[in-house]
């Protein structure tokens, strides 16, 4: 097993958004590293800025302050074509009205390595293939996107960023509208796809207790404080109590979850 | 799939070439089939006149007729993709409006401006530069507002709201304007592709090469632009200058056509949708090819309608792209089955 290699690392990192007259911290002081191999899941309530953070580490926001550094060079430095051969995404906004068919979808995450005209070449149909038997979706290829079910759509854009060959896969969550059986397979895909491809893949989600279960690693975000960890770690420290202000909620740290009180 | 489109593409050349011929050999004057393929194959004609009327009139409004149809096609195909809406085109979205504007203002307003002016205005590249002017300031306006507006059928409206708009200034202008000219306006904005001269076929030539050349940079852009634009950013696209190229493509596509062929409804938004529906793909560098020939093909047979042979008038051929493009179009939005499929 080789050593494991830090692939992004964000130190200092401050992030908000600012206005001409103020600006507005989300959070401060952020260190986070993600390294290869790993499946980090990142959590906090609804509101707390996890889509500000993902915005961030992926180049699309200026940090208020700190660094974001990508293979140990500043995120903000790559041009948009190198970016994406270092760091590709699964969003949850819906794809637009098209005909694209499954495989011409996941074809397209090839875009930073082929020509003006967009040809795929051999190598390019090679990871492609690649892409689609990892991720065991053979049987949907010549469908068109929108015949599939939302489930299965989600893997053709997992299996989309796996085509588009980075060490960095970043999923914002993936996991919404899923029955929880989706959910879960949705997850073991991740991990599996971390330890065959020792890519890194960070997704945010609000399934707290299945991540738990499934992530090498997990940020959690809360009002006070950002914290990085593995999840046996996180739940021995109390990490999980902060995340939701309710009363009625706790975390059991013997099931691992979150319960009712006074039911 | 490789098969069928190879057979579909072998089709419709055949296809346009019989149209070209059927379209030169209607018109006015009856000319026998045999004496048309000699006067295109060089041969001598056995009358003159004959040879005369195809070389320097039907050959020339043939041309056009492909130039227009495979512009205004392409344009649209850009559109639709760029604005992420199967009912965008250049006329619907108020383009030729843009253009029949900037015309509008060369024409009726030129004899305000000294002569120096007025008369390289009046001339076909000041009309080309004010039509395309014209359309792509619309262009970029609807733009701006497309970028605030998510929901495309608000974007349909706000193009149907700069129609109204420059139709109106169009009005404030004939007030002004002499019967001379408005007749020159009017005439212009019922559309002809004949009584353009071989230059003019070269100027408009030049403007539809550079529109598809363009065009053809933006296909892989626009592949990437079907999975949205924060997906494309994503993989690399440099989503603003990809816009300016297929703004600039469809501007001096539209724009040029517009000039001298003056505004020429519908084209732009059917083609591209019969190209869908034929080719059942969104693959850009198919439906480029497709849409070629299918835009020629179709403008070729709407001109060869409006000849209406055996009469000895012409209708205008605006008229006849709306009288076969409307119900076309609302049969397209009728049938569509699957909200997100194309069609």
């Amino acid at each position: 097993m080789e050593q494991p290699k830090k692939i992004l690392n964000a130190s200092g990192l401050s992030i908000g958004y600012k206005s001409k007259s103020h600006q507005i911290v989300i959070a401060q002081n952020l260190n986070i590293d993600l390294e290869n191999g790993k499946l980090i899941a990142l959590v906090g309530a609804n509101g707390i800025g996890k889509s500000t953070l993902l915005r961030t580490l992926t180049g699309i926001q200026k940090p208020l302050g700190g660094t974001v550094a990508l293979n140990g060079r500043d995120i903000f430095s790559y041009q948009p074509l190198d970016l994406a051969q270092n760091l590709s995404l699964v969003l949850t906004e819906s794809l637009p009205p098209s005909n694209l068919t499954v495989f011409e979808l996941i074809a397209l995450g090839r875009q930073p390595y082929t020509n003006w005209l967009g040809k795929l070449s051999n190598d390019d149909l090679e990871k492609v293939n690649e892409a689609i038997a990892l991720t065991h979706i053979e049987h949907l290829i010549d469908k068109r996107h929108y015949e599939i079910s939302d489930g299965q759509l989600q893997v053709v854009l997992i299996a989309r960023a796996l085509a588009q060959d980075t060490p960095l896969i970043i999923l914002d969550e993936p996991t919404t509208h899923l029955d929880l059986f989706h959910k879960v397979s949705v997850f073991k895909l991740l991990k599996k796809l971390s330890k065959e491809t020792n890519k890194c893949i960070l997704f945010s989600t609000h399934d707290i207790d299945l991540a738990i279960q499934l992530s090498d690693e997990m940020i959690v975000m809360t009002e006070d404080f950002v914290e990085q960890d593995q999840p046996c770690n996180l739940i021995r420290k109390g990490v999980f109590d902060n995340i939701f202000k309710d009363e009625s909620l706790f975390f059991d740290k013997e099931k691992g979850k979150f319960s009712f009180k006074n039911l | 799939m490789k098969n069928r489109n190879s057979i579909l593409f072998s089709g419709l050349s055949l296809l346009l070439l019989a149209v070209f011929v059927l379209n030169i050999s209607f018109g006015q004057v009856a000319i026998p089939m045999k004496e048309v393929f000699r006067s295109l194959l060089g041969g001598e004609s056995s009358k003159e006149t004959w040879e005369y009327i195809i070389i320097n009139f039907r050959l020339p409004k043939a041309i056009t007729a492909v130039l227009v149809g495979v512009g205004l096609s392409i344009s649209g195909l850009l559109m639709q993709t760029l604005f992420r809406n199967p009912l965008a085109g250049p006329y619907v979205l108020g383009l030729s409006s843009g253009s029949s504007l900037g015309v509008a203002f060369v024409i009726l307003g030129a004899g305000l401006l000294p002569a120096v002016f007025s008369q390289f205005l009046l001339s076909s590249y000041g009309i080309i530069l004010a039509s395309c002017i014209g359309s792509s300031l619309v262009l970029l306006m609807i733009l701006v507002v497309s970028q605030r507006l998510r929901d495309t059928m608000s974007i349909l409206i706000v193009g149907l709201m700069f129609s109204s708009f420059t139709s109106a200034i169009v009005s404030v202008f004939s007030y002004f304007s002499t019967a001379e000219q408005l007749q020159k306006y009017t005439f212009w904005s019922m559309g002809s592709i004949g009584n353009i001269s071989w230059t003019n076929i070269a100027i408009l030539a030049i403007c539809v090469f550079i529109g598809l050349l363009l065009s053809l940079l933006s296909l892989k852009s626009l592949d990437a632009l079907l999975l949205g634009e924060n997906y494309a950013k994503s993989m690399g696209l440099n989503i603003s200058k990809a816009r300016y190229i297929i703004i600039f493509a469809t501007s001096i596509l539209a724009g040029s056509i517009t000039a001298f062929a003056g505004p020429i409804a519908f084209i732009g938004l059917a083609v591209p949708h019969l190209g869908k529906l034929l080719f059942k793909t969104s693959n850009h560098k198919i439906l480029f090819a497709g849409t070629f020939f299918i835009g020629s093909i179709i403008m070729l047979l709407c001109d060869t309608v409006s000849q209406m042979p055996g009469f000895d008038f012409t209708l205008p051929i605006n008229a006849i792209t709306s009288i076969i493009g409307a119900p076309m179009v609302i049969w397209l939005i009728v049938s569509r089955k699957n909200k997100n499929s194309v069609i």
